[in-house]
């Protein structure tokens, strides 16, 4: 199985492509850039690189977030656009749940997250057990102070994965104390090669229906929404 | 053998997609309007039609391919609209058309939004140069002349909001419902026009546009004659205002006629479709027989993708080609695409 996956989904820009279950290219740019722009030369790089033509491909994996709403959005059409003309299937992957798989050791839990601005981040509760990470928690944007409670009640070690964590360091290592691990920096990157396996394995999603994960609604719309309800 | 283009267009609340024969024949047209979901909030909320252009887009292509009968395969070029616009939901069309083009191997053209609009009328009617165009619509009000394809000049501009803008503006302080331009046309035909709102002419030999000005008075207007306690007839202020607009409007676009010596005028944009815009210009235009007087049908004046791929077969048979880091950009002048067209010919 020929795959592409693309994650432009955060400040990293990743693209792998791998066969059988094993990659043969991967790029990763992690520089404050346009996606817009390093995408389809990234993508043209690796397909090069491996002598694959676009009709060789069977599936496109690509991460739909959370993280910025512009970068998720340009990996999503650019994901659904190739799936839908090259007529392959198209699996989205959780941007923090790709992250999680960056960790090595057993039996602990993962707290991936992306900063989401005033406290909140996004992040979701992952548990890595006889070589399998798994959700627990499912992904949301939450205040990091009563993610860290909540994390706090496990009373297990936790490894936090962020390109974020100098941010949010100090307060992590105040609530949890030892119990929080930080991964050397190389294990914060997410890694595309990484994502293409993922998507070897998981069910393929609806072409059509398929939407970034933005976890948070349009300012607008909540106001909306809450006008709604006031008027009954 | 025929030219079969592609065109997309995402500027702003509708995704579009289109395929046109030889540079002049629709072959399938379809838009997905977003105008019911920003109707909540009473104007187009970017992120809002950002997100909707990625849940409408292969959608919309599917339904464009169906129509047409056709595949990628019959495809020659793949054109899309690079700016001007929002740039989150231009940056939807421009990844989705670099991904079609780069799944096939096929030829890449970014077309200026505007140009679209002009060579909308080029689907019925082909251009005799010079000609001029006057583009009306929420986000532009331009004179631009055209010596012949693809060279596009600005004479006339405006310096502070676009036509449609003041449009937008007077309808919700008349508190009309969104989108209040064609409120407004429909409003002024019921009305009288007995208001005396200012016609902002500029200097003698400019064809530069002003709506704000007018857009205030309008306003102190209403606020006026609250205070004094009487109303005013909205379909009376409707007229006014829609008098003044149509105005200017024509009698610049005259004026720059007879000035180029053009063989054609063409009206484009979504405010092409005002009624009293059309029926104005075409009283004016009426005794000059050299001058023919243009617009497109409706559907063809509000955003759509046919037009994008009738520019788009014009930039793409001069040679012009996007390489694949094309980016969506907002804020894309007409002559610095037009220059550039030249340049990379
Ligand atoms: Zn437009």
């Amino acid at each position: 199985m020929n795959v592409l996956a693309i994650d432009t989904s955060n400040q990293v820009l990743g693209v792998a492509v791998s066969k059988d279950g094993e990659v043969k290219s991967e790029y990763t740019a992690n520089m404050k850039r346009n996606h817009s722009v390093g995408l389809m030369p990234a993508i043209d790089h690796v397909m090069q690189e491996t002598e694959t033509t676009p009709d060789q491909l069977d599936r496109i994996v690509v991460a739909k977030g959370p993280g910025s709403y512009t970068g998720v959005r340009i990996g999503l059409s650019t994901a659904k656009t190739m799936a839908w003309t090259l007529n392959i299937p198209i699996v989205a992957i959780s941007s923090l749940e790709l992250l999680a798989h960056n960790v090595r050791q057993q039996n602990v839990l993962i707290s991936p997250f992306f900063d989401a601005r005033r406290g909140l981040v996004y992040t979701g509760l992952y548990e890595s057990n006889y070589d399998r990470i798994h959700v627990k928690k499912e992904d949301q944007n939450i205040l990091m102070e009563q993610w860290l409670d909540e994390l706090q009640s496990y009373q297990k070690p936790v490894i936090f994965l962020s390109q974020d964590i100098k941010q949010h360091q100090s307060l992590i290592k105040d609530k949890l104390a030892k119990a929080a691990i930080f991964p050397p920096a190389i294990d914060h990157l997410p890694r595309a090669g990484q994502l293409a396996l993922l998507g070897e394995q998981h069910n393929e999603d609806n072409l059509h229906e398929l939407t970034p994960n933005y976890i948070r609604v349009v300012e607008a719309e909540a106001k909306w929404l809450k006008e709604q309800e006031q008027n009954g | 053998m025929s030219e079969y283009i592609l065109g997309i267009e995402t500027s702003c609340d509708e995704t579009a997609a289109a395929i046109i024969k030889d540079g002049r024949e629709i072959v399938s047209n379809v838009v997905a309007s977003q105008i019911e979901s920003h109707k909540r909030f009473g104007g187009v909320v970017p992120e809002i039609a950002s997100r909707h252009h990625v849940e409408q887009i292969t959608v919309v292509l599917e339904e464009t391919f169906e129509k047409a009968g056709l595949t990628m395969k019959d495809i020659d070029a793949v054109t899309v609209t690079e700016g001007p616009g929002l740039v989150g939901a231009l940056l939807v069309g421009v990844n989705a058309a670099k991904s079609l083009a780069y799944a096939h191997q096929k030829p890449l053209v970014g077309v200026h939004h505007i140009a679209g609009h002009i060579y909308a009328n080029r689907l019925e009617k082909d251009f005799e140069f010079p000609l001029l165009a006057l583009v009306v619509s929420g986000g532009h009000t331009e004179l631009i002349l055209m010596k012949k394809h693809g060279d596009f000049e600005i004479i006339g501009e405006t310096r502070d909001d676009a036509a449609g803008e003041a449009y937008d503006k007077v309808a919700r302080t008349l508190q009309l419902p969104y989108p209040g331009g064609p409120k407004m046309d429909q409003l002024a035909h019921q009305g009288e026009s007995n208001i005396d709102f200012p016609r902002a002419w500029l200097e003698e030999d400019s064809f530069d546009f002003s709506f704000s000005g007018l857009k205030s008075s309008v306003i102190n207007t209403l606020h006026n004659a609250k205070q004094k306690g009487e109303t005013l007839k909205q379909e009376d202020v409707a007229a006014s205002f829609q008098d003044s607009v149509v105005e200017v409007l024509t009698e610049k676009a005259y004026k720059a006629a007879k000035q180029y010596g053009v063989n054609q005028v063409i009206v484009a944009g979504g405010v092409a479709a005002n009624k009293g815009l059309r029926t104005a210009m075409q009283s004016k235009f009426q005794q000059e027989e050299s001058v023919e007087l243009l617009f497109p049908s409706l559907p063809l004046c509000t955003d759509n993708a046919a037009m994008i791929a009738a520019a788009g077969s014009v930039a793409f048979q001069q040679g012009h080609r996007a390489q694949w880091d094309l980016n969506a950009n907002p804020s894309l002048s007409l002559e610095r695409y037009a220059k550039r067209s030249k340049l990379e010919r």
